[in-house]
């Protein structure tokens, strides 16, 4: 994730923050993220709920502001190109060409009122000047190549003739139609069955390798993020609490909230239905931060000096975290 | 619906229920329209034909509605009627439509000082009282068909605006929104191809519920005397003039409001069946 190979990296994130303008004052959904991604590499980026993951690459591309009362600050460089110094007009070209996102509620995120083929083929028509017929052929090429059975039937049904996972597939063609460098996909399984969810990870990950796509994979779960993630960064609260390859993370956690979420995890010698250790508490409210470390009201580490002040994201090489008391380098976690 | 095992047999009966609800106010719908648009060539007197001797006769084999005040066939008058309220009453909700779903769909998409701006102007054109719109505008600009219909189209833009807003709303942030983004639609594209097609069937359902309520309308400008001018027949006016002859020749009055009331109740039953049909919650699955 670090250590700027030739060429230097795909993208490249400089102290991201967005703040939205609530009743209750500015809630910091995302406050001064940083990180590289390299071409072809995988990052998986892990955190509970409303820890600010799908704000933080919505806001990358974005896709948050517009008239949400959201202030966006940060650098954001694809190749090198400033995508926030962008026109509209600018911005739509890079999107379309460069970057595709699969989101969580396959649901949502297709057009009910448009066939699929039609919604595959779109991009390829704004993007790659092919015309209607060459897209929607295209379009049953990726159909097939995503798995989807007797595609030149599905391409003329519309997306509520699909399961849940058939049109997660589709949302997944979409996204790849154009060869994006950087694949985004927020959440791609959590609203599937659980049946389904690893075929769509293996999917996910089999075009990634295929195309030598970068791939932003957000998941709530380090579990899906260990076989699949090159590099791992941790939100907590809007924030990156720690950032390692997938390897290290396993190896051994610095920052205490990864090791909660490490210990979350179901293990094989677990028997069946035995309860995770959920972490205890809640997160903050991110309209009132105090001014200690955000975890601290969790934390079974916890000294005087987390209540007091906010630790910052430290390097040690490779890797960063940000705690007062980190755990020692290579501790396992025994749960 | 219950969960007993007698369903089965209650769904078929709720289906049969269903589509006489359908079946009726469609057919009296398509019945009048039909009517309004074939009358030149059904046969039928002149509406506007005075004959004083057989004036206010009822019902008969001769006459099938009887004649008004000024011995006019009432059939005849009621059809040409329809053919009059039906105009007004598709004109002016689709120009209304045509404004207020612009300025509605603008809003609820772009958010923000558009935003802000429409719905000011929105509470604006609320705040003014509807019939004295209508009736300055009518006041002014002379009665005529086509002031009419633009003063009642004027009228139906703030609740078209609200109607187009609030889906528009609902769909705009919905992700396959984002993800046209992503594939690089520019905001033209997006309006025309993800929302409108989305936002349509919601104000369609809308718009049969405006007919009925401009065919009303219509009925209470004729009323004030600023409805469409004679001797051109509307159901509004008819009943306008039958209202002095109420006592001794009560169809002359009672028809003409029994056909507006039939169509108003028919298509006020399709808009909500259509409404039904299109909650943004349902088809969302
Ligand atoms: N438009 C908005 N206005 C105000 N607050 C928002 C808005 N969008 C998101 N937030 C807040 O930002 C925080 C981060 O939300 P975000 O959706 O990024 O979390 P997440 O990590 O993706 O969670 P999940 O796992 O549930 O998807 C949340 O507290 C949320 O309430
Ligand atoms: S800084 Fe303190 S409270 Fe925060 S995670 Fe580290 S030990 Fe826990
Ligand atoms: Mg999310």
């Amino acid at each position: 994730m670090s250590g700027a190979v030739s060429g230097g990296p795909l993208l490249s994130v400089r102290d991201a923050r967005v703040g939205f303008g609530t009743v209750r004052g500015l809630l910091r959904a995302v406050d001064g993220v940083s990180f590289d991604l390299q071409a072809g590499r995988t990052l998986g980026v892990v955190g509970e709920s409303g820890s600010g993951k799908s704000v933080l690459v919505r806001s990358l591309i974005g896709l948050v502001g517009g008239g949400s009362g959201a202030v966006v600050g940060g650098q954001v460089l694809l190749e090198g190109q400033d995508l926030r110094g962008l026109s509209a007009a600018g911005l739509r070209e890079v999107l379309g060409r460069d970057i595709g996102i699969v989101f969580q509620d396959p649901m949502t995120s297709l057009n009910p009122v448009m066939k699929i083929g039609r919604q595959i083929g779109e991009g390829l028509q704004l993007n790659r000047g092919l015309d209607g017929a060459a897209a929607a052929r295209r379009a049953v090429e990726l159909l097939a190549e995503v798995g989807i059975p007797e595609p030149e039937r599905r391409a003329v049904q519309y997306p509520h003739e699909l399961s849940g996972g058939m049109r997660q597939r589709v949302a997944i063609a979409i996204a790849i139609a154009c060869e994006p460098k950087l694949l985004i996909a927020d959440e791609p399984t959590t609203a599937l069955d659980v049946t389904v969810q690893r075929q769509i990870l293996d999917l996910l990950q089999r075009e990634q390798r295929q195309r030598g796509m970068a791939m932003i994979l957000i998941t709530h779960d380090l579990g899906v993020a260990a076989g699949r993630a090159d590099d791992i960064m941790v939100m907590y609260a809007g924030r990156a609490v720690e950032m390692a390859t997938t390897r290290e993370i396993f190896r051994g956690p610095r920052m205490p909230y990864t090791e909660a979420l490490l210990r979350s995890l179901p293990r094989l010698s677990d028997v069946a239905h035995t309860r995770l250790s959920a972490i205890p508490g809640r997160p903050p409210d991110l309209a009132r931060r105090g001014m200690g470390c955000a975890f601290a009201p969790r934390c079974t580490y916890r000294s005087d000096r987390c209540e007091t002040e906010e630790p910052a994201l430290t390097r040690d090489g490779a890797r960063g975290f940000a705690c007062f008391n980190p755990l020692a380098a290579g501790s396992r976690v025994v749960a | 619906m219950s969960a007993s095992a007698a369903e089965p047999t209650v769904g078929v009966r709720r289906r049969r229920h269903l589509s006489w609800a359908l079946a009726l106010p469609l057919g009296w719908v398509l019945l009048v329209a039909i009517l309004a648009i074939t009358a030149d060539w059904l046969g039928l007197p002149d509406p506007a034909a005075q004959e004083l001797i057989q004036r206010r006769k009822p019902p008969s084999t001769e006459y099938l509605l009887g004649t008004d005040n000024l011995g006019r066939d009432m059939l005849s008058r009621i059809i040409y009627g329809a053919r009059t309220s039906l105009i007004v009453g598709i004109c002016a909700p689709f120009l209304g439509f045509l404004i207020g779903g612009a300025i509605g769909i603008s809003a609820g998409y772009f958010r923000g000082k558009i935003d802000l701006l429409a719905v000011g102007f929105i509470d604006v054109l609320l705040a003014f009282p509807a019939l004295v719109l209508a009736l300055t505008f009518t006041a002014y600009l002379g009665q005529s068909l086509f002031n009419v219909t633009l003063a009642l189209g004027i009228l139906s833009i703030p609740a078209a605006a609200r109607v187009s807003r609030a889906n528009t709303l609902a769909w705009a942030n919905r992700d396959f929104v984002l993800a046209a983004r992503t594939i690089g639609a520019s905001n033209w594209r997006i309006l025309t191809r993800e929302i409108l097609p989305n936002v349509l069937p919601a104000m369609f359902a809308f718009w049969l519920v405006a007919i009925s309520v401009i065919i009303v309308a219509e009925g209470a400008l004729s009323f004030l005397g600023l409805g469409i001018p004679a001797p051109q027949p509307s159901w509004g006016g008819m009943i306008a003039d039958g209202r002095e002859a109420l006592d001794v020749a009560p169809h002359t009055a009672l028809i003409p409001a029994a056909v507006m009331f039939l169509t108003v109740l028919s298509l006020n039953f399709l808009g909500d069946m259509v409404r039904n049909l299109v909650d943004p919650r349902r088809s969302a699955l």
